[in-house]
């Protein structure tokens, strides 16, 4: 409740100042791969730049086409803000390429990669595509870690800040405004899932490490045999036996996976099915997103 | 006895005021024992207090530093790993392997295309067990201006390997203002398909249209200009310069022998739809000796048709895409259609012939498509349907030459129909089975092929 009114007493701070500094300075236009670093972006950005997402919670990072849409979206941006560690490699790249954009290239000011500025779990020791489709540099999934989340806007605020100086203090003040309400939500969101701890998940696909990591859950099995290679029926007996020693609390995959599998079980089981949003909806914050994620946690859980 | 008095009174005497100075003393030990007392009791307490902040805080700084700990632990391999996704500065690197059975009704040899002079690698390839094209792509930025990529093809015909440079190009990466420059050999821009590899295809064959026209695919060596519009919706122009001495334009060698220009416009129709559009044209004057294959004879004498004069293509193309929720991954739906119109205006001659050589004026009025559907109805399945269809109306004032260089129509406009079914384990490989009834020329062809494409080494982009 106190963060609420917070969160409202901010808003209108923020409203008054953005309607005493809405001078004629064009705003930053940023293109941004998944809609959680939109979110980020938007939280710290505010009212100087204008936030396309090239991807709603309801598709996979992983197997987006260069359509003819974003390469005119990329052609107009100031700046992208996507994940990297390889998980845009099938589309990014040629986006880039086509775009004609040069502030936006692979080493410029304006390509802000999360990845780049937090610690990455999971780097595989071999690489071998037997393995599935792995990435290189880790598991790339770090928005599901808060920790993560916060170490990136730090980094997101500095790089705003060098693309656009003359809006400086907007993204210190947006950062520590940031900042003072995502420490409170993560303190309570610990609270919260006080009672998740060690809790025995299934997942669909091998993407919720830095949530498991963050809640101390523990991942019995993966449904995917490899990483992006559906589950056989053989291989679902297999996870099915060993569920039948070992049993779990519930079944985790994200809503754009197939819940096929995961339906399938549930049926068997009796296991809750829970299905979450992999991202933050339309033009929700990053607070509203993971209070969903852990509501539906909690729910499940209980 | 008053002596013994005296020493009473004076030891009781004595004695008393020993005892009361004795019991004054301790009342005042007493006395300081219960302020030093009180006074350690206080000192005592505010110890105990601080022993206790202290513990607390101490807990505090030691979650505090097992919260740090963790966070160093995963920052020493923080930046190590960071984005240097390809073999740090090697030059990512793919290959294709590909190869499939074939089996036809007709003899594969005596394959024509009646009113299309075929050309570069336009023909049906071997019958049977055979390894298809094979390719060897590298490519990565060059620095923060350019990027450059080759790719090496490898192909079998008549039991000797043959290497082609397929594209070998560079490309910049920083003009800006929508502005991209490249240069070297790059599939042209005519039309949808011509841009992707034959690997990207999805059908094992090429369109009928893009067989006669270009002989499979356009390629060329010149330098290419496109500019991007700064619109919300896609609207890209561009134009191509090219020496123009390979099919179709040929013969050609000095300063710009083809050009071509071009325009597609495209985006999204809410989230599930999206759709590209595109208008192009390539044009050749003063083609000079442009060799194709002629009508065959059985095993009669070895006479080459060819061509010098102008030549002019326009083409139209259309894609239309669908995925639920905006996730192809899996399911999606593909259309595509693409339209060619060839006018050519020179004349003919059939080198190998007389004397006299034999030739003939032509003006060639050559026009086909092909409509295309893919649909992926399961996350490793997808079958796909196509329809090509050609016509041409060639003149020229000696039919019978026009007959030999096999650009008469024969009174026949040739057809095929097309269906595939394919498997795909994973992003990286592709099984599929696909059948055609070809009627590209007067004898109806039944065509099976069972082919593989597998992608090793650097992944692949997702085109549209």
């Amino acid at each position: 409740m106190i963060r609420h009114q917070w969160k409202n007493t901010y808003c209108f701070a923020l409203l008054l100042l953005t309607l005493c500094s809405n001078t004629a300075y064009a705003q930053l236009s940023i293109f941004a791969c998944e809609p959680e670093w939109a979110a980020l972006t938007r939280a710290l950005a505010g009212d100087t730049a204008r936030v396309y997402s090239a991807t709603t919670a309801q598709q996979d990072p992983h197997h987006i086409q260069a359509r003819p849409s974003l390469i005119a979206k990329v052609r107009r941006a100031d700046m992208l803000v996507c994940t990297g560690a390889e998980l845009e490699v099938g589309w990014l790249p040629l986006l880039l390429r086509k775009s004609g954009n040069a502030k936006i290239q692979a080493g410029q000011a304006g390509y802000f990669m999360a990845t780049d500025h937090v610690s990455l779990l999971e780097k595989p020791a071999v690489l071998d595509r037997s393995l599935g489709d792995i990435h290189a540099a880790g598991n790339p999934h770090i928005h599901l870690d808060p920790h993560r989340v916060q170490q990136v806007a730090e980094a997101l605020a500095s790089t705003l800040t060098t693309i656009d100086p003359i809006n400086k203090n907007n993204y210190r003040g947006n950062l520590q405004r940031f900042t003072l309400e995502w420490r409170e939500a993560i303190s309570q969101w610990e609270k919260q899932s006080e009672k998740l701890r060690g809790k025995r998940i299934v997942v669909s696909h091998n993407n919720w490490i830095y949530l498991e990591r963050w809640l101390g859950l523990e991942r019995l099995a993966v449904l995917e045999p490899r990483p992006g290679i559906p589950p056989s029926s053989q291989y679902l007996a297999k996870v099915l036996a060993q569920l039948e020693q070992n049993p779990a609390d519930m079944i985790l995959h994200a809503s754009y996976q197939n819940d096929k599998p995961a339906l399938w079980l549930a049926q068997k089981t009796g296991l809750p099915v829970v299905g979450l949003d992999f991202s933050p909806a339309n033009n929700n914050s990053l607070i509203q997103w993971f209070d969903g994620v852990l509501n539906q946690l909690l729910r499940a859980e209980s | 006895m008053h002596k013994i008095l005296l020493m009473a009174v004076i030891t009781a005497a004595l004695f008393h005021s020993s005892l009361v100075f004795a019991s004054s003393e301790t009342e005042a030990i007493q006395q300081q024992l219960e302020a030093i007392k009180k006074e350690y009791g206080q000192a005592i307490k505010a110890l105990e207090d601080r022993l206790l902040k202290a513990e607390k805080s101490a807990q505090l700084a030691n979650n505090q530093a097992q919260k740090l700990a963790v966070q160093l632990e995963q920052s020493s391999s923080a930046r190590t790993s960071s984005s240097s996704t390809q073999n740090s500065f090697n030059p990512a690197i793919s290959l294709i392997l590909d190869g499939r059975f074939a089996s036809f009704d007709n003899n594969p040899e005596d394959y024509e295309l009646p009113g299309f002079a075929l050309g570069n690698e336009a023909g049906l390839r071997e019958k049977g067990l055979s390894i298809g094209h094979s390719e060897l792509t590298m490519s990565a930025n060059i620095d923060d201006q350019f990027f450059g990529k080759m790719t090496l093809a490898f192909d079998e015909h008549d039991g000797e390997t043959e290497t082609e440079l397929e594209e070998a190009f560079i490309q910049t990466l920083g003009l800006g203002h929508g502005f991209t420059l490249k240069a070297g050999r790059f599939f042209s821009e005519i039309g949808y398909l011509n841009q992707q590899h034959g690997h990207a295809w999805d059908f094992a064959d090429a369109p009928l249209i893009y067989r006669g026209l270009f002989g499979d695919q356009l390629i060329d060596d010149g330098v290419q200009m496109t500019w991007l519009a700064p619109t919300d919706t896609f609207l890209q122009l561009g134009t191509e310069l090219f020496s123009g001495s390979r099919f179709p334009a040929g013969g050609t060698t000095s300063g710009i022998g083809a050009w071509t220009a071009f325009a597609d416009i495209g985006g999204d129709i809410g989230i599930e739809h999206s759709w590209q559009l595109g208008l192009s044209h390539w044009r050749s004057d003063n083609i000079q000796d442009r060799k194709s294959g002629g009508h065959a004879h059985g095993d009669g004498e070895a006479e080459t048709p060819s061509f010098s004069g102008d030549s002019k293509i326009s083409a139209l193309d259309l894609v239309y895409k669908w995925a639920p929720k905006g996730n192809p991954n899996h399911q999606n739906f593909k259309f595509q259609f693409e339209y060619f119109d060839r006018q050519e205006d020179g004349n003919v001659v059939m080198l190998g012939s007389g004397p006299p050589l034999e030739t003939t004026s032509y003006d060639g009025d050559q026009k086909g498509w092909y409509a295309q559907a893919v649909y992926k109805f399961k996350p490793q399945w997808q079958v796909g349907l196509r329809y090509d269809w050609l016509d041409s109306d060639n003149r020229g004032s000696d039919a019978d030459v026009l007959t030999e260089a096999g650009l008469d129509n024969e009174g026949h406009s040739p057809k095929r129909y097309s269906a595939t079914l394919e498997w795909l384990p994973s992003e990286f490989s592709r099984l599929r089975l696909q059948y055609n009834q070809d009627e590209s020329y007067e004898e109806t062809d039944h065509q099976l092929f069972l082919q593989y494409t597998m992608s090793l080494g650097s992944h692949g982009a997702h085109q549209f």
